[in-house]
């Protein structure tokens, strides 16, 4: 039964701001434990497709659906607001580009990490702050820094606070909106590679919205072009950027700097 | 005064705050808006508690009214003046005696009755504010239980001073369900909230809200299992009566910071004094 | 040996006789009249009714005289009033267009039909002290380069609008510039609401979120003078700029209706006066329709510009969630221009500090010396 239904399902996705199109006519599957790319440069759509997939935008017209814990398929559209809220802090996963979008940043690194846990009940100090510094080992941010403020930690640093406040409920999909944009290339490298080890050992199933190639190639299963707000391409992560069929993606590939 | 109804308020407005009323104890702990009026004293000083008490007090009520504990503080006479002025009603300065108490800051000392009413000027009613400004959001997030955020503030106390930093308006847990501000009343009276016999009503005039407490209803104050809540203490007792566990009022005697306590219930300590 | 302070009572008693003697100040100086100040202070008085919420001269007067000239205490007694008296119903929506003209201008247009009609303003007054002013009655002494006043006013570059010659052959009603506009639909037309809900009332229910806009004008009519001012002020400099002109700005007397039930049509009831102000605004346009400008609205009681001008301003601010614009500033941002506009309740709550709080403070010694101490026992 789960096997046939899967985690996510859009159809139809379309978008205007005014008369110009946001994206069109977008549809995906995305199944457990699967991770998606959707590639293309600013102007692409990719981003207002994330938006209307998560919910945060309302689209022109389409449908997007989820499958919950209990089997049971919700339409992400027409959820009345208090159930969307209510998903979005637990079952999903929201990783903004900018770290300081996802944080709070008037409280401490472990705060941020606990308050998900203390939304959904948690009363015990103690327990929620060692949660707090066990997830900042796994996120590679030295575990002494739990006492202090995001203000005063570095950019790539941040954004694993963010990573860490995110997934620290261990929810079953997550949105990436460039999680590695603004980053140094050594700091991105670094961040690519937890990312990798979390989806794995966590299980998770994500949509990573990035213009970088490199970091499709690292993370996705799978992969979506998109270009003037609308796919052009879709498949395997491989096969797309090895070979790839479509004008625009073989522009895309041909483009990125071979070290 | 003749020229204004009993208590002020005319029929109407009463109508339209008792079933406000009504709602808040339907629902404890949850704020209900209400049309709040002008009133003849200034916003911040007590329109929301004046207007529930003049919604509810009848000929036959006797009155006390409170401030700080005492009854003869300025704005508590000010206020009793003004139901003399317009109800007539009997005063009394004792507790066991008052069938409607108006208090702001200090719930008193002497346990209270079944039957008995006790209404608290509130200036801020919502707990969230302080974390997030918008009226718009506070409300989503009472529907939703959305109180990660209240917890959070907790946190941040215990891990910057080892302890909770609200002394006053210590926030709450009303019937497992809604969380609310008790009006500044220090931590110290939050446990006598907790299953109180009498009808404890809420009043925020300025800001429009109006809450409830009913009879014997759980109140909680938050904490966390391994920091849990506690009260002030003193290691004096009340230089009047002697009183220990109350809570006390710290007088300046003199000028080389000589200092007495002594008990801000004034009915309870003259109580307690015989007189 | 301390002994319980008692005598609030007698205390409070004292210092309302103390206050009603400085009311009076010195005897021998004679005492003001509701009249004096309704007739010389009209300006003063208007601005109570437009905050007060209440029209009525004489308790205005009578307000400033009992505050002593403080205007917020005098619009708080305004509305404590105001919260006495029963309602008997609502008049229908006033007529500006019919509004017998004391004032009118317009900034869109060097000339309007009716003309520009100056009527008595500061506007164009060079803003020196008049010590002639100074000790009561005195024959008006005009300085040599003003013309003696000859019943007509010149506006710059405007016509001289004669009453009763060029009006009477508009119909005896000036119309309103907006109009012209709005009949070549270059400006969004100001329409009822389709949905035909009761208007809101402001002083009789909470305020909700989001406001509709029956509610945000209420609002800031009644709004503190230096509030809306600042807050349209920072518009212009571009915390939220909207592009304004003063499309119209008039001033003068409307008469009010009333439909009794009993009688089943409406009567006249009165006159109040009032002043009105149109702003001309950014042009918006849609994927669906083309460019029009846009509109921002202010209406209140008696002779007050600043006040109208501003809440037109602000007016428009706030419409920018219907008008499809990101809020940039406070002055767009609904909550906070709703909730803190409102000077009585402000006054209040600022004021509150001086009651009693020595129960609060001490909580707060109590904890902060558990704090010192537990902090001195770490550091030996």
């Amino acid at each position: 039964m789960d096997g046939d239904v899967p985690l996510l399902r859009a159809r139809g996705v379309t978008r205007y701001y005014g008369s110009r199109v946001g994206c069109r006519d977008v549809g995906l599957d995305l199944w457990p434990g699967e991770v998606l790319g959707v590639v293309g440069e600013s102007g692409s759509g990719k981003t207002t497709l994330l938006g209307c997939l998560s919910g945060r935008l309302e689209p022109s017209a389409g449908t997007v659906e989820f499958r919950q814990r209990d089997g049971r398929v919700v339409d992400v559209l027409r959820m009345p607001e208090p159930a969307l809220r209510k998903l979005a802090r637990t079952d999903w996963g929201i990783v903004h580009q900018n770290p300081r979008d996802g944080l709070r940043l008037g409280v401490t690194a472990g705060a941020n990490v606990g308050e998900r846990l203390m939304a959904l009940g948690a009363r015990h100090y103690g327990q929620i702050r060692s949660a707090a510094v066990d997830w900042l080992g796994r996120v590679e941010i030295d575990r002494e820094r739990v006492d202090d403020w995001p203000e005063t930690f570095s950019s790539g640093m941040q954004q694993r606070l963010q990573i860490a406040r995110t997934l620290v409920t261990e929810p079953r999909l997550v949105f990436m909106d460039e999680p590695t944009g603004g980053l140094d290339v050594s700091v991105q490298a670094r961040l690519l590679d937890l990312l990798r080890r979390l989806v794995t050992d966590l299980g998770l199933s994500a949509i990573i919205v990035t213009h970088d190639l490199a970091v499709t190639r690292l993370l996705a299963h799978r992969l979506l072009v998109m270009r003037g707000g609308e796919v052009v391409e879709s498949g395997l992560t491989d096969q797309v950027l090895d070979d790839p069929q479509h004008p625009y993606t073989q522009l895309l590939v041909s483009s990125v700097l071979q070290p | 005064m003749s020229a204004y109804n009993f208590a002020f308020l005319d029929e109407q407005t009463k109508r339209m705050i008792r079933r406000a009323i009504l709602k808040a104890v339907a629902i404890p702990g949850y704020q209900v808006p209400f049309g709040s009026r002008e009133m003849p004293l200034s916003y911040g000083w007590g329109t929301g508690g004046v207007q529930v008490t003049a919604s509810v007090i009848g000929p036959d009520d006797v009155l006390k009214v409170i401030d700080q504990g005492a009854d003869d503080t300025t704005n508590a006479v000010s206020i009793r003046r003004f139901f003399v002025k317009t109800t007539g009603v009997r005063t009394t300065t004792r507790t066991d005696q008052a069938t409607l108490i108006q208090t702001r800051h200090r719930i008193p000392e002497t346990p209270l009755a079944e039957g008995q009413i006790v209404v608290f000027q509130v200036p801020i009613p919502e707990p969230l504010r302080w974390l997030e400004p918008r009226e718009t959001e506070t409300r989503k997030m009472h529907a939703l239980e959305e109180y990660g955020v209240m917890h959070v503030r907790l946190y941040e106390d215990i891990t910057r001073h080892g302890h909770v930093e609200t002394a006053y308006d210590y926030p709450v847990l009303v019937n497992g369900r809604y969380i609310m501000r008790p009006s500044p009343i220090p931590k110290f009276d939050n446990p006598k909230l907790d299953r109180n016999p009498a009808l404890l009503l809420f009043g925020a005039g300025r800001e429009k809200r109006i809450y409830a407490v009913p009879p014997f209803t759980s109140v909680r104050s938050l904490d966390f299992e391994d920091h849990p809540f506690t009260i002030e203490r003193w290691d004096q007792t009340c230089a009047l009566c002697g009183a220990a566990d109350v809570f006390m009022d710290e007088i300046v005697v003199d000028d080389k910071g000589g200092r007495m306590f002594v008990c801000s219930d004034t009915d309870f300590c003259e109580r307690r004094r015989g007189r | 040996m301390y002994v319980a302070v008692k005598g609030g009572e007698r205390a409070i008693a004292n210092a309302h006789r103390l206050l009603a003697e400085d009311r009076r100040g010195d005897p021998s100086v004679p005492e003001l009249s509701l009249d004096q100040i309704d007739k010389q202070l009209a300006l003063a008085v208007d601005r109570v009714m437009i905050e007060g919420s209440l029209y009525d001269r004489e308790l205005a007067a009578l307000a400033i005289k009992q505050a002593r000239g403080d205007l917020i205490e005098a619009i708080f007694l305004a509305r404590a009033y105001r919260t006495t008296l029963p309602r008997f119903g609502a008049t229908r929506p006033i007529d500006t267009a019919s509004m017998a003209i004391r004032r009118r201008v317009s900034a869109t247009f060097k000339d309007v039909p009716g003309g520009q009609i100056l009527g008595a303003t500061f506007d164009y007054t060079h803003r020196l002290l008049d010590f002639d002013l100074i000790g009561g009655q005195r024959n008006r002494a005009t300085s040599p380069d003003e013309p003696a006043p000859d019943g007509g006013d010149v506006a710059p570059g405007g016509d001289l609008a004669a009453p009763g010659g060029e009006l009477a052959a508009l119909g005896g009603r000036l119309p309103r510039v907006i109009d012209i506009l709005d009949r070549d639909g270059l400006i969004e037309s100001e329409e009822p609401d389709s949905d035909r809900r009761a208007v809101g009332d402001l002083t009789r229910e909470p305020l909700d979120f989001p406001a509709g806009r029956d509610v945000r004008l209420q609002s800031l009519a009644r709004a503190d003078e230096g509030f809306v001012l600042a807050l349209g002020y920072a518009t212009q400099r571009g915390y939220g700029r909207n592009h304004p002109f003063a499309g119209e700005i008039r001033v003068g007397e409307v008469e009010l209706e009333l439909r009794p039930e009993e009688l089943g049509f409406p009567i006249t009831i009165g006159e109040i006066t009032v002043t009105e102000c149109q702003m001309v605004n950014q042009f918006k346009g849609s994927a669906a329709a083309p460019p029009q400008f846009t509109r921002g609205y202010g209406l209140v009681f008696g002779h007050a510009e600043r006040k109208a001008m501003t809440m037109a301003l602000v007016d428009r601010a706030l419409r920018c969630r219907e008008l499809g614009e990101t809020p940039a500033s406070l002055a767009q941002d609904e909550e906070f221009v709703l909730y803190h506009g409102d000077n009585v309740e402000a006054s209040g709550f600022v004021q509150h500090l001086k009651l009693p709080h020595h129960v609060d403070f001490q909580s707060e010694l109590v904890l902060i010396r558990t704090l010192r101490a537990e902090a001195e026992v770490r550091a030996r």
